[in-house]
């Protein structure tokens, strides 16, 4: 095959991807740039050019600081936790620990539900009165506490919910990273001597650190992606307590249509993934050790 | 895999980077080890029982009357009311055809197109080819435009639009040209020698050769889509186009003192091809969650 008919060829394959990927992922990004400079057509109101209004509008809007604090907090919360749950899971379960098979299965379920089954569950769990965990903190005679309908406990009641769901997920990588060492390592540190907790921290957890930069890749993108549970429970509520970015960005756009603000929001948002994305790349990629 | 490279049989003594500290370790007494195996396998299972609690309950829920939903008597009867209720008061029938239908439109696109995208990134010199990989984007969080270019495409409300954003998956396309990348040349050379043109490699080199990625990938795809829930929930307003998780959001909103046996009731019954399937092929869906993870 000549070069030139390679070239041909090779863009044939690519064409029917590339058209959909562009379509549907990069240009509804740059329409959103676009987009985010006007003003939204409302009735016979035209659409006009508003420059920088919506992100001055963005500035001065309280709900849109909160959901992002909210969401800063939310990824705070749930990723080292979740991440380091996965973990410890991973290595019960690989280790000798019995009951071995129910345990990965126990781990492993709540990954294959939807998150709007898994928040509905969770959604009687919390419930004043009438849910399980009212009902088991009567038991010891705490008072009972509106758990969701709070603004001091409704986002962590929404991290709890998050922790639950992904912690097996992550588990899951770890847990073939850890088939994957060589037992030789083990045996070499027995023999030197070395106590579990010693290995752990300067063999296992080293040899494990591009397998983490893996799951913090995924559990960052989860953080700002994934607002099911918050439309099941919390609708955003009490008072924003639980408003996450997307979730925001879904009010304004899809309750209020208001979809030149809704623009603005989505570029904060994009910005936010972005930003990360290059984080990772850029001082993670160097300390992580490569196998 | 390792980096330290140690002979098979007799380890190497000293190959690994342990210091003094790790010596001193080295007489710990038999049954303190004792004591710490105990204490993982008490920490695992507290674990284990705390992640299957909420699961539970919810089975205990929707297979009870109401009376017995936070009333633990393990006499109690067992019904399948809830779910014939649940499943009289939507259209649960349709959802799942719905729910069907676009899983497996979305899942035959994305083989067809990533497998010919994979091929030509992993087997092919052609200029722009870096350029194309570098943005990556999820069509999740850009609902607002795609929610334009649906209406303007006159494809609102259609099960085609919940699935037509997702169907060119760049992560589909990366695992598979990382597993074609694998196939020795001499097995394309040699086709080649033989007459096949490229396409034909590719269907009788490269599929083949690549099957557990496939069903790797296709068991990740399904419980991606049969569990997405928010682009649906934007652009299906029909019974006609929603799928399960999009009607068990709207049975279970709509508040109108349905009790929550029947809710969950509901839950279950949208999760369950999924929740069986699983429990029916663990091993698969673990290994194929591990593949698609790693490379």
């Amino acid at each position: 095959m000549t070069r030139a008919s390679q070239w041909v060829y090779a863009w044939l394959l690519l064409l029917p991807a590339m058209v959909l990927l562009a379509l549907f992922t990069h240009y509804p990004a740059a329409a959103t740039l676009w987009h985010s400079f006007f003003s939204t057509p409302k009735g016979v109101r035209p659409v006009v050019f508003v420059g920088l209004d919506n992100y001055r509008q963005l500035g001065d809007d309280p709900i849109f600081w909160q959901a992002l604090a909210n969401n800063i907090w939310f990824a705070l919360g749930t990723i080292p936790a979740s991440i380091a749950i996965a973990l410890l899971m991973a290595v019960w379960v690989n280790g000798k620990v019995a009951g071995r098979s129910f345990l990965r299965l126990a781990y492993f379920t709540p990954t294959v539900l939807p998150m709007i089954a898994v928040a509905n569950i969770w959604l009687f769990f919390y419930t004043p009165e009438y849910g399980l965990l009212e009902k088991a903190l009567d038991v010891f005679g705490l008072p009972t506490h509106n758990w969701l309908g709070s603004k001091s406990t409704a986002l962590v009641c929404l991290m709890v919910v998050t922790v639950w769901k992904e912690a097996g997920f992550f588990m899951i990588f770890y847990l073939a990273a850890l088939q994957s060492m060589s037992p030789h390592l083990a045996e070499a540190a027995a023999i030197e001597g070395a106590s579990r907790g010693h290995f752990f921290r300067r063999v296992t957890f080293p040899l494990l650190m591009p397998t983490t930069l893996f799951v913090l890749v995924n559990a960052v993108i989860n953080a700002f992606r994934l607002v099911d549970h918050v439309v099941v429970m919390t609708r955003g509520g009490p008072d924003n307590a639980t408003s996450l970015l997307l979730y925001y960005i879904y009010e304004i756009g899809f309750r209020f249509w208001d979809s030149a603000y809704a623009a603005a929001l989505t570029m904060v948002l994009l910005t936010v993934l972005g930003l990360c994305a290059l984080a990772q790349f850029w001082f993670l990629d160097r300390k992580v050790h490569y196998q | 895999m390792t980096h330290v490279h140690l002979p098979p049989g007799r380890p190497k003594v000293g190959a690994l980077p342990l210091g003094g500290k790790a010596r001193s370790a080295k007489g710990a007494h038999p049954t303190t080890r004792g004591v710490a195996r105990a204490l993982e396998t008490a920490g695992a299972w507290t674990l284990g029982l705390l992640w299957i609690l909420p699961l539970a309950y919810a089975i205990w829920t929707a297979f009870h009357a109401p009376e017995y939903s936070t009333h633990f008597v393990p006499t109690a009867p067992l019904t399948l009311e809830n779910f014939r209720k649940a499943w009289q008061a939507a259209p649960f029938a349709r959802y799942f055809l719905n729910t069907v239908l676009l899983v497996a439109t979305v899942l035959c696109a994305q083989l067809v197109l990533v497998t010919l995208a994979a091929y030509a990134f992993a087997r092919f010199e052609f200029p722009g080819r870096g350029v194309l990989f570098a943005l990556v984007l999820m069509p999740d969080v850009l609902i607002v435009e795609n929610y334009r270019t649906m209406g303007t495409l006159g494809l609102k409300d259609t099960i085609l639009a919940i699935g037509l954003p997702y169907m060119a998956s760049a992560f589909g396309i990366f695992l598979l040209r990382q597993t074609f990348k694998t196939v020795p040349r001499e097995l394309d050379e040699a086709a080649r020698m033989e007459g096949c043109t490229p396409l034909q490699v590719l269907w009788k080199v490269y599929v083949p050769l690549a099957r557990p990625v496939y069903l790797a990938y296709a068991l990740v795809s399904v419980s991606y889509h049969w569990n997405n829930f928010l682009w649906p929930l934007i652009i299906t307003n029909s019974v006609e186009a929603r799928p399960v998780t999009v009607g068990l959001q709207v049975f279970s909103a709509t508040d109108q003192g349905i009790d929550w046996s029947i809710i969950t009731a509901a839950t279950l019954l949208t999760t369950a091809p999924l929740l069986i399937a699983f429990l029916a092929f663990q091993r698969q869906f673990v290994q194929s969650f591990m593949r698609a993870g790693i490379r």
